[in-house]
């Protein structure tokens, strides 16, 4: 299958001389539809920054960034906004909901802004509501809901239409334990259903629901899990 | 885990004979604790030894004879819930050691040997959440299993975290191949596979 997102030899630096600071090097990660991949690592080893540049919020120092067969460096930066808006929806621990809008509108208003008509885009993001659960909180604003509501509403408004990258940052790191498996639960569902997903956590109960979790230490990749095998050989080798 | 005390609460909800017994006990650990039919009925007997339970004597001693919950072990089984398990730590934790003495180990980079218990604890954490992932809502006996084994191994990456960091900063106090100790700032780590 061909990898929806590839990271190859992504290095960056900020600053420069004794102020010079390598945040990545040499990063190769690559993720294909339908798999979800947590990255891993302590505070400053890289892993917001790996999340931007994939994004094409940043750009790499060096190295290729390629999202759908895309080079982001080779874009035009309307091209890369319209890849943006398109193709890439992101998640973040606080929800970054627009206080003033209604659920449904915070869902809407990427649809929107990209040129689709009002009643289409009310339809796709009812859509997207429905799949999330919170479809009955259409009409409320960010401030009514609770905060597994506002990040299933977040979940909506990254995926809705056609993205095919989820990139989430410690997206449940607001939330009770309960409702942080209720969120990755959807997030995992979303990516079975086609989307390529890339979380970043130092919480290794979010990681466990990835397909691959990647180890990132002072900007490289030094390690990573291999798929999980099936759960029958777990559970015979007892829990007592 | 106590045998004993989790027949005990299956019996509080009434009556039961031995094989049914076992596959209450199964279905509500989600069937991760597997008992041997052997051990209920040996366990049975000590408890009806010991006045908790009480059989139906005009069964005789086979597979149907009844088993009920006394007074006395209705009391036990009260106590039992309300006791904290034991707090005491294990008498030596495998992985403390094992860190601890890769410190010290010329050749041996403990930060590598920190980040393979990590991965392999967070590959197990992977296995346990596919597990959950797939159980159905009203498998509540499994869930809590999975969560306990889960919040348990995430203490584990915890530490480990804790440990590496911790090792980051503190300046190096080793043994070179030759033997003579040396002390100084933690050299720089390449990066593993």
């Amino acid at each position: 299958m061909t990898a929806l997102l590839e990271l190859r030899k992504v290095s960056k630096i900020y600053g420069s001389g004794a102020a010079e600071v390598q945040a990545l090097r040499d990063i190769d990660l690559s993720v294909e539809p339908g798999e979800l991949v947590a990255v891993m690592g302590p505070s400053g080893s890289g892993k917001s920054t790996l999340l931007t540049i994939a994004g094409s919020l940043e750009d790499a120092t060096s190295g290729e960034v390629v999202v759908g067969g895309s080079d982001v460096s080779e874009l035009a930066l309307d091209a890369r906004a319209r890849l943006r808006r398109r193709s890439i929806g992101y998640v973040f621990q606080d929800f970054n909901l627009l206080g003033g809008l209604t659920a449904l509108e915070n869902v809407t208003m990427p649809l929107e802004l990209d040129g689709m008509r009002a009643r289409r885009a009310r339809a796709a993001g009812m859509l997207g509501l429905e799949a999330l659960g919170v479809a009955d909180k259409a009409e409320r604003f960010p401030d009514d809901l609770s905060g597994g509501e506002r990040q299933r509403v977040a979940i909506a408004r990254a995926v809705v239409g056609d993205r095919q990258l989820l990139l989430a940052d410690e997206p449940t790191g607001a939330l009770d334990s309960v409702n942080g498996e209720a969120v990755m639960r959807l997030v995992r569902a979303t990516c079975q259903g086609g989307v390529a997903g890339v979380v970043v956590t130092h919480d290794a109960q979010l990681a466990s629901w990835a397909d691959r979790v990647v180890f990132l230490r002072d900007g490289r990749v030094v390690d990573q899990t291999t798929p999980p095998s099936g759960p029958d050989s777990l559970l015979a080798s007892g829990l007592g | 885990m106590s045998v004993r005390h989790a027949l005990l609460a299956v019996l509080s909800e009434g009556p039961m004979y031995g094989l049914r017994l076992q596959q209450e006990f199964e279905s509500r650990t989600g069937e991760v604790w597997p008992l041997n039919v052997g051990q209920v009925y040996t366990t049975l007997q000590r408890l009806e030894r010991d006045g908790l339970v009480e059989g139906d004597d005009d069964a005789g001693e086979g597979p149907q004879k009844a088993y009920a919950i006394t007074p006395s072990g209705r009391r036990g089984l009260d106590e039992w819930l309300r006791t904290p398990p034991g707090t005491e730590p294990p008498p030596r934790d495998e992985l403390v050691i094992k860190v601890s003495v890769a410190l010290r180990v010329p050749g041996i980079d403990v930060h590598e040997v920190i980040q393979a218990h990590r991965r392999h604890s967070v590959e197990t954490m992977q296995r346990y959440t596919r597990v959950k992932a797939q159980a159905t809502d009203d498998d509540v006996g499994l869930a809590l299993v999975v969560d306990a084994e889960l919040f348990r191994l995430e203490g584990v990456v915890r530490w480990l975290d804790a440990a590496d960091a911790r090792l980051s900063r503190r300046p190096t106090v080793g043994v070179v191949p030759d033997g003579v100790e040396r002390v100084g700032p933690q050299p720089a780590r390449a990066g593993g596979r």
